[in-house]
Parts: C-alpha cells; sequence; structure tokens
C-alpha cells in the first residue's frame, strides 16, 4: 500500500481517485437535476414560446363558444372545438378501453396457463411498441374503409339521434370516431400492464380466502381483487387517457384536422390538439399563428402532467402498500 | 360492483342466487375476459400481417439506396430519410445514455431521499409527456434561436424522449446489482466513483444495454418530435458530404457540422408525407418504409426479450 503513495510520474494515483470522488457524486447529483430540469425547461419553453398568442387572445383563447373560431387568415383563434375534441375522443377511447383492457389483465393474471402469460403480455406490448405512424398508415388505407366506415354509417342510421352520433360519417372514414378507435388499439396495452402488475401484486391470501368461503372464480376476481386494486387501476386508466390525449400521428391522419367543428358528433372530421399542432405548425407562416400552436401545446402540457401525477401517485401508492413478492 | 358486497353482511358469504345461476356468471365472465384478449390480438394480427405482405411486395434494395425521384415519377428511393433517422438516432443516443445512466445511479444509491424520489417521479412522469410538445420544446430551445431546423434539435427532442425509457430501466437493474460486491470493491480501497464504473455498472451492462435497445426502438418510431426539429429535407445525403469535404480538405469538425447541422429527413417522416400524397409510387414506398420500421421494433423487441430470459433463467 505504501507504494501507492509515493507519486508516479509525478502523478499521485491514489489522490486523483480521491478527488474522483467528489467529481463523481457531483456528475451524478448534476444529471439527476438535469432530468428534473428538462422538465421544467419544456413546461417553461412552452409558456414563454407562445407569449404572442396568450397576450392577443387572453382567456377568450380557452373560452367555451359555440362561434368559436380557427381562423390562420384573419389572425383569430380560438380553441375550445379543438379542446372538445381532445376530449371527446380520449373519453371514448377510456370507454372502450377501459373494459377490454381490465378483462385482459384478469385473464393474464388470473386464468391463464403459466406458460401462455410471458408471451401473451409481450404480443399485448408489442401493440404498444408498434409506431404511431405505422398506426395512421394502416387507419388510412385499412382500417378506416373496411371497419370504421361501414361502422359509422350503421351507429349513424341507427342512433342517429344522439347527438353524439349526429350527422353522417365521410365515405374515406376520416372522424373523431376513427381517432377513437385506433386511439383505443393503442391505449389498451399502457392498461393493461399495468392493471396486470396491480393484480399480480394483490397477496394470495386474499384470493384463497374469498375462495375458501365459497366464492366462484369470478366472484373472488370481482368482489375481491378488483376493489383491493381500484385505487392502482384508477391509474391506470389515467395514464391511458394521458396516452390518449397526447397521441398524434396516427390522429392526425384519421381524424380529418377540422379545427372550427363544435357539433360534438363523434362522426363527423374534428380536431385534438396534438394533431391541429402537427398539420398546422409547418404551414404556419404567421408568428401569431404559431405562437397560438405552441399554446396548444403548453394547454396539452399541463394536461397530461396534472393526470401523469395523479396516475403516478396513485400506482406507487399501490406498489408501496403492497410488498411486489408478496405472490410467491 | 359493490351491490353484492354490500348486500351481504360482512363476516359470512349470502349467496344471492342459485349456484347454478352463479355458476353460470362464472363461466360467462371468464369467457369475456379470454375473449377480450382475443379481440385485442386482432389489430396485432392484422397490422403485421398487412405491413408484412403490402411493405413486401414494395420492398427492394432501390429504396435504401437511392436518393427520391420527382414525384410521380417510379422507382426512387427514400436514402435521405434513412441517413436522417441514423445521424438522429446516433444524436439522441449519445444524449440520453449518459444522462440517464448517471441520473440512474443516484436514484438507485438514494432510493429514499427526496432528490431520489423525485427523480423517480419526475421520469415516470417525463414519459407521459406527449412527445410532440417535446418537439415544441426542441424547436423552442434550438431552431429558433438558431434559426435553422436541424439533425442537431431532432437528436435533443428523440433524446428526452428516450430519457425516460433508460434511466428507469438502468435504475433497476443497478438495484438488482448485489451489494456485497460493492462492498468487496470498497473494502479493497477503491474509491465509490471507481466502484460504481469498474464494478457495479458493468454487473449490470447487459440490463444497461436491454434498456437503451427498447429506447433506440421506441426513438426510431418517433414522428411527432421530428415534424418541427428535423423538418425534412430530401435532398440529404451523408455520403456526399463527406465527399464533398473531403475533396474540399476541410478539418473534420466542419464535415461532422454540416452533417448535423441542417435539416434532415426521417424514415417516419416520410411516411407520414409520403401517405398524404396522391401518388400510388409514393403510397407503396410508404407501406415498405412502414414493414422496414415495424420489424425493426418488433426484433429488436423480441432480442432483448430474449436475452432478459434468457439471462434470468441461466442466473436461478
Amino acid at each position: 500500500m505504501a507504494k501507492a503513495d509515493t507519486p508516479r510520474n509525478g502523478f499521485d494515483l491514489r489522490r486523483w481517485w480521491r478527488h474522483g470522488d467528489a467529481a463523481w457524486s457531483g456528475i451524478v447529483i448534476a444529471m439527476a437535476f438535469f432530468v428534473l430540469v428538462i422538465m421544467i425547461a419544456i413546461g417553461w419553453s412552452v409558456w414563454s414560446a407562445s407569449a404572442d398568442s396568450r397576450a392577443a387572445f387572453g382567456w377568450s383563447f380557452v373560452a367555451p363558444t359555440s362561434d368559436s373560431n380557427w381562423d390562420p387568415v384573419n389572425s383569430l383563434f380560438q380553441a375550445w372545438p379543438i379542446i372538445t375534441g381532445t376530449l371527446t375522443t380520449a373519453i371514448i377511447t377510456i370507454f372502450l378501453a377501459t373494459p377490454i383492457s381490465i378483462a385482459i389483465a384478469i385473464f393474464m393474471s388470473e386464468l391463464c396457463p403459466l406458460w401462455l402469460r410471458q408471451p401473451l403480455s409481450f404480443m399485448i406490448e408489442m401493440l404498444a411498441a408498434i409506431p404511431s405512424v405505422v398506426y395512421g398508415l394502416w387507419g388510412i388505407f385499412v382500417f378506416l374503409p373496411k371497419v370504421v366506415a361501414p361502422f359509422g354509417q350503421f351507429l349513424g342510421a341507427t342512433f342517429g339521434w344522439l347527438p353524439l352520433l349526429a350527422g353522417s360519417i365521410p365515405p374515406s372514414g376520416t372522424s373523431r370516431l376513427a381517432a377513437s378507435l385506433i386511439l383505443t388499439i393503442m391505449v389498451t396495452p399502457t392498461i393493461t400492464a399495468v392493471t396486470r402488475d396491480v393484480l399480480l401484486a394483490i397477496p394470495n391470501s386474499q384470493r384463497e380466502a374469498a375462495l375458501a368461503i365459497g366464492a366462484t372464480r369470478w366472484e373472488m376476481i370481482w368482489q375481491v381483487l378488483l376493489p383491493y386494486g381500484l385505487s392502482g387501476m384508477l391509474g391506470a386508466i389515467i395514464l391511458g387517457l394521458g396516452r390518449a390525449l397526447g397521441e398524434t400521428m396516427a390522429v392526425t391522419m384519421v381524424i380529418g384536422n377540422n379545427t372550427v367543428e363544435s357539433t360534438g358528433s363523434l362522426l363527423v372530421p374534428g380536431a385534438t390538439l396534438a394533431s391541429t399542432i402537427a398539420n398546422e405548425f409547418a404551414e404556419a407562416v404567421t408568428k401569431l399563428h404559431t405562437s397560438a400552436l405552441i399554446e396548444l401545446g403548453l394547454i396539452l402540457f399541463v394536461i397530461t402532467l396534472i393526470l401523469n401525477m395523479i396516475a403516478r401517485l396513485l400506482v406507487w401508492r399501490v406498489a408501496s402498500l403492497v410488498p411486489t413478492d408478496s405472490r410467491a | 360492483m359493490s351491490t353484492t358486497t354490500r348486500a351481504a353482511p360482512r363476516g359470512y358469504i349470502q349467496p344471492r342466487a342459485g349456484f347454478l345461476y352463479r355458476r353460470a356468471v362464472n363461466v360467462l365472465m371468464l369467457t369475456l375476459t379470454g375473449v377480450a384478449t382475443l379481440l385485442a390480438l386482432v389489430p396485432l394480427v392484422w397490422i403485421v400481417v398487412y405491413v408484412l405482405i403490402t411493405g413486401g411486395k414494395y420492398i427492394n434494395l432501390d429504396l435504401f439506396v437511392r436518393m427520391p425521384v420527382a414525384l410521380g415519377d417510379p422507382g426512387g428511393g427514400v436514402l435521405p430519410a434513412l441517413e436522417g433517422t441514423i445521424i438522429t438516432t446516433v444524436l439522441s443516443t449519445l444524449f440520453s445514455v449518459p444522462v440517464a445512466v448517471l441520473a440512474a445511479f443516484y436514484a438507485a444509491d438514494h432510493a429514499n431521499t427526496p432528490l431520489g424520489i423525485a427523480i423517480r417521479f419526475g421520469t415516470d412522469v417525463l414519459a407521459g409527456v406527449p412527445s410532440i410538445v417535446i418537439g415544441l420544446f426542441g424547436y423552442a430551445l434550438i431552431v429558433v434561436p438558431q434559426g435553422h431546423y436541424s439533425a442537431l434539435a431532432a437528436g435533443v427532442a428523440v433524446g428526452i424522449v428516450m430519457l425516460p425509457t433508460v434511466t428507469r430501466t438502468t435504475e433497476e437493474m443497478l438495484k438488482l446489482v448485489p451489494k456485497s460486491l460493492r462492498e468487496g470493491s470498497l473494502a479493497l480501497g477503491a474509491p465509490e466513483w471507481v466502484t460504481s464504473l469498474r464494478v457495479v455498472l458493468p454487473a449490470a451492462a447487459s440490463g444497461v444495454v436491454t434498456g437503451v435497445m427498447l429506447a433506440i426502438a421506441r426513438g426510431v418510431g418517433e414522428t411527432a418530435p421530428l415534424l418541427f426539429t428535423a423538418l425534412g429535407n430530401d435532398r440529404y445525403e451523408v455520403g456526399q458530404i463527406i465527399t464533398s469535404g473531403v475533396q474540399g480538405h476541410l478539418p473534420f469538425l466542419t464535415i461532422l457540422n454540416r452533417i448535423i447541422d441542417q435539416p434532415v429527413d426521417g424514415l417516419t417522416l416520410t411516411m407520414w408525407k409520403y401517405a398524404q400524397q396522391p401518388f400510388p409510387e409514393r403510397i407503396q414506398q410508404a407501406w415498405a418504409v412502414a414493414l422496414v420500421l415495424m420489424l425493426f421494433v418488433l426484433l429488436t423487441n423480441i432480442v432483448v426479450r430474449w436475452v432478459v430470459t434468457r439471462n434470468r433463467v441461466a442466473g436461478h
């Protein structure tokens, strides 16, 4: 050890090693902060880059109006139909995706044979791995003409008296319905994966107790497991909602990008916050138009930020209540 | 849901209906969960098979080695898009991996400190920020100050999209490294940073590489962050930039700067543009590109999964 104390080539290796520790922890802490700084920087940049639009329109940008305008030619921007379009597609998506996802999660965690569980969850995860733009291409040329257009015509003919299904779907199928259906496919893996983890984290004693007092398997799932994992599943659903709100490419390609449509019907072309940004950004010539599009991004950022924080807290709470290795 | 539970007095089960009815509900609902699972696999199989067949019809070597031809002409390729995607992916990996791995070291070592919790929470929330907002961030951060679109801006935006994936996987992998390894190294007199870099990181290396691969697969498939950062540039040709740079005896850094400091194309970006054009040749090329993208993403996931499973089995 003494040898190491003597400087070699005028370079004290041990001292250098020691000093490395301070530098190391400094770098590690800096990088750790950097991840947090990125979050703040994203918020700050969309806030400051939308300054023109916020100054020009104030709250009228997001205010509910029936005669709202999104008129780049006359530099008049009111985002209400875009906001409602976003919420409508996302909420319909969640209504469709939640029962399917929870059913899949139940099947994977409670019913399917062990050897099938891994391949099955892998295949469901693959649904999330396929790039959004591939969904869009498939949507335009296959899913819309083959499924959405006929389904939309049927809905319009049968339930046309509902305001939600008023009007008639264009022959190409581009509509909010198309966006909702594609989004349903895309958020199902998100909700399924988290719900499956929540179900798998529930201690086996809960299952055994329910079965021991004579519950059928379904009664065990419905009356014991689902209430037990409720807050975690709520987190999963909110995560899915966040993904549905922010999904861009596939939606842009199938929704029709009608930024002034305000009837709220599912069967007509509409627009979402993300699709409007993606569709118009390259064509925005005035500074105000760019700024207004960035303000849409700001709205989207704030909504998804809040939703994700709530969702993560819910999922984390379940994860910390239930030790993950309790299911032997 | 809770009506049945509430009706039964606490403490013992009181069937509200006959045994046969309960059995029937049981069988029906369990079958429905299976049906839902099959239902979810329909679009997966449909998309994969359709893209394989359609893309397979139109894929050819020209696609990867030729420049695009004029609108409406047959032939040509998407070389600029392929090169742009590679450059963007390299940049985003260089940007995100060091940051993510080092942040993961902090999160793994200080799991219960306020900053450690904040990082895990922050990365989870960052993973949920829509990628189009991250694209706007890249636009405001780099494109506006520089005054032009560039591969660099795209690399930063996609890097931020990749960041949470790499951080969380690395953190999980670092936590799996046995404490004894770490303590042994420290006991031998190695400082903290040598222990971290030479002992802990190599032990977790395969897991870290897994996370990086998954993040790359995600980054390659992203379109939204490229829209206002890379913009698109169907005249982009790295080979030509290098050749002309070398012939002009330009310094290496100048050539590098020319490669990353101008608008580039991307495979996803090209697909998006081609899909909206009324020319069948372009749409056919979009399908071929879709095939390439999908195969890359699926194969990466399959290989990663296979390696992880094999390691897990070998470890037991």
